[in-house]
């Protein structure tokens, strides 16, 4: 796929530690498409939101990206001097964190941060930036846009903020958006509006997303493929209704026997044994065999199973729902 | 926001009547007056003709409200010592110590904001651990040993700076300014650093220590993923945002700057209030130290009232009841 606006090619984050050498990324790869949106889904702590601050080339010192390459438009821009890695951000991937609450500049109106940023990377005049930056309130939906823009941060609420946080990002028509968990820290009611705005903003402009969370629910309603993470690999990539409807992982199907159904009646929820092993604790072989319930001796022997290394799909050595397993049943 | 500016007027008002009450105490207290006026030789008469004089002989509180009108308007009676009024003592020293604080202050301003925000950017660099180290001697050498090791590598061995004094000054209306002449300029340096130095290297910690703690923040990361520039990030968002802190000691020190003169002012000979005042103490010239004490205090109180003012300028979360988007 040369045509993608991200690739991602066996990506290795590491952490040095006085111990040891960490790796919360380890090895993954992945394409997003022009305009399509790829839902990273995992626990805390599997590494989504490290890939994603990888990728914007905003990763915190001690950590660093030890192997790999990540290339936007074909383009290499791991390597990248920060002088010209800041000129990509905003401009070509935009990015919306969690909370909006503490995403904005406090002292600053939300109009004179649109403003800069437009100003930033498009090189337009202060009057013509504080012009778009009301219509760029009026897309996200804030009412009266034109009176709003010189309020400060505070005088929003967490979903309007979130709206401003999303105008922000996309202000600069970048062409990959990275939403980490755009929605975890808003209301229930809230969220959907905001996941439903995200989709049109970027549909409407051919943007790719890459939409890291941790909710089934999100992953299903608006991603076209899902990437399952798990201790810093990936465990299953593919488009979201055969991931979702027909997991191949263990691990995933794990995950999707943890969510609750309205349908599904008051029945106990299932939920998978253990928890995920701290970096640096990783057991050999497969890093999901002390949970998998289908584990075999192959399993615990080096090395773990790859997407590559597999059918691509899963990285699994025993898959469930594949058509040889139900063939062998 | 008028009513809490008139809160605040209220209480410096207060405040005010405190340390007015502890200096008028001083008058009472602190030894008798009239045995420092009268020499030895002196009759029964003379002395209650002189208590009379001063008004010493009405009760405590009638007399702590005559101190207070006179005070008003700047009227602190007659230095025992001098004997020339104290408003006109003090009207005379004033510029000298003025002068010699906003200098100091300005150093210590520009130098701590400065040096605080690139000890903070540049967290691990050989020159910001250098600076972090040195600061440490300006935080805990004492300001008189400061000023005499100056005194002694500029004045005594490389002779390119004065020791004392205030060089030549000139008189701008009622004002004499150091400003204006070259040798009031260049006796204007030691002093200052003397000053400022400790407040300086207080300032450079704390903006370095709140620059850390805002350059965490979620809104900083977002600037950096909107691919601000370095500059933008850095003094746009990072260091406004560490400003309310950094007021509040800031006013606080100037205070202390002016107040604290006293040591400087002794070292390089300064002909400043602080000055006056030590020779004030060792007189008991009671009127000049309890003029001293309040004009102090009126300095403290306007400074801290200007800081409240400002935090309104800078954090608009604090300027409530705008009635937008409520």
């Amino acid at each position: 796929m040369t045509d993608a606006v991200l690739s991602v090619r066996d990506l290795v984050v590491e952490i040095p530690t006085r111990h040891a050498v960490l790796k919360p990324v380890d090895g993954v790869s992945f394409d997003i498409a022009p305009g399509e949106i790829l839902g990273v889904v995992g626990e805390s702590g599997a590494g989504k939101s490290m890939t994603g601050n990888a990728v914007i080339g905003l990763l915190d010192r001690p950590a660093h990206i030890s192997g790999g390459e990540i290339l936007l438009k074909g383009q290499r821009i791991d390597n990248l001097p920060y002088a010209r890695m800041r000129k990509l951000r905003g401009a070509e991937i935009g990015m919306v964190f969690q909370d909006p609450l503490t995403s904005l500049n406090p002292l600053l109106t939300i109009g004179d941060q649109l403003s800069e940023t437009m100003i930033e990377h498009l090189g337009i005049s202060q009057a013509e930036a504080r012009k778009r930056a009301i219509a760029a309130l009026d897309e996200v939906g804030i009412p009266g846009a034109a009176d709003r823009i010189d309020s400060y941060p505070h005088e929003f609420s967490g979903g309007m903020r979130q709206r401003v946080v999303i105008a922000l990002a996309l202000c600069a028509e970048p062409s990959l958006v990275i939403a980490d968990e755009p929605t975890t820290a808003l209301d229930v009611s809230v969220q959907a509006q905001i996941i439903a705005l995200l989709r049109r903003l970027c549909r409407e402009r051919d943007t790719s997303v890459m939409l890291i969370t941790h909710d089934m629910g999100v992953i299903a309603e608006t991603a076209d493929r899902v990437a399952v993470v798990y201790a810093g690999r990936l465990a299953e990539l593919g488009p979201v209704a055969e991931v979702l409807g027909r997991p191949r992982h263990p691990y995933t199907e794990g995950l999707m026997g943890s969510t609750p159904a309205a349908s599904a009646g008051r029945a106990r929820l299932h939920q998978i044994p253990g928890s995920m092993p701290r970096l640096g604790h990783l057991p050999p072989g497969c890093p999901f065999h002390p949970r998998c319930p289908k584990a075999q001796d192959d399993c615990r022997a080096d090395p773990a199973p790859t997407l590559a290394a597999c059918n691509g799909r899963a990285a699994c050595w025993h898959p469930v729902n594949s058509p040889e397993s139900e063939a062998a049943e | 926001m008028l009513a809490f500016v008139l809160r605040r007027v209220f209480q410096s008002i207060i405040v005010l009547l405190v340390v007015g009450l502890v200096a008028f105490s001083m008058f009472t207290f602190v030894g008798d007056p009239i045995d420092n006026m009268l020499g030895q030789e002196r009759t029964q008469a003379d002395i209650e003709r002189l208590r009379q004089q001063l008004g010493l002989d009405q009760p405590f509180v009638v007399q702590y409200w005559n101190f207070l009108q006179n005070a008003a308007q700047g009227n602190f009676g007659v230095s025992y010592r001098q004997g020339r009024p104290v408003s006109e003592i003090l009207l005379e020293r004033a510029p000298a110590t003025l002068e010699l604080a906003a200098v100091s202050a300005l150093f210590a301003m520009a130098l701590g904001i400065g040096l605080g925000v690139f000890t903070a950017i540049r967290r691990d660099g050989v020159a910001s651990n250098l600076i972090m180290s040195i600061s440490l001697i300006g935080v805990s050498l004492p300001t008189f040993l400061i000023g005499i090791l100056l005194i002694w590598v500029f004045a005594v061995e490389l002779s390119w700076l004065p020791s004392f004094g205030r060089g030549e000054v000139v008189q701008v209306g009622g004002w004499s300014t150091g400003f204006l002449t070259s040798s009031g300029l260049k006796a204007l340096i030691l002093p200052a650093i003397t000053l400022g130095l400790y407040q300086m290297t207080l300032i450079m910690r704390l903006v370095r220590s709140e620059m850390l703690e805002v350059l965490r923040q979620d809104y900083i990361r977002f600037a950096r993923a909107r691919g601000l520039r370095e500059r933008a990030v850095n003094f746009r968002h990072a260091l406004k945002n560490t400003l309310v802190p950094v007021i509040t000691v800031t006013g606080l020190q100037l205070g202390a700057i002016i107040a604290f003169a006293i040591i400087t002012e002794t070292v390089f000979q300064w002909p400043g209030v602080g000055l006056l005042f030590i020779n004030a103490i060792q007189f008991v010239d009671i009127p000049v130290m309890a003029a001293y004490l309040m004009l102090i205090s009126v300095m403290f109180v306007g400074i801290n009232l200007i800081v409240d003012l400002l935090y309104f300028a800078i954090d608009p979360r604090l300027r409530a009841g705008r009635g937008k988007g409520h």
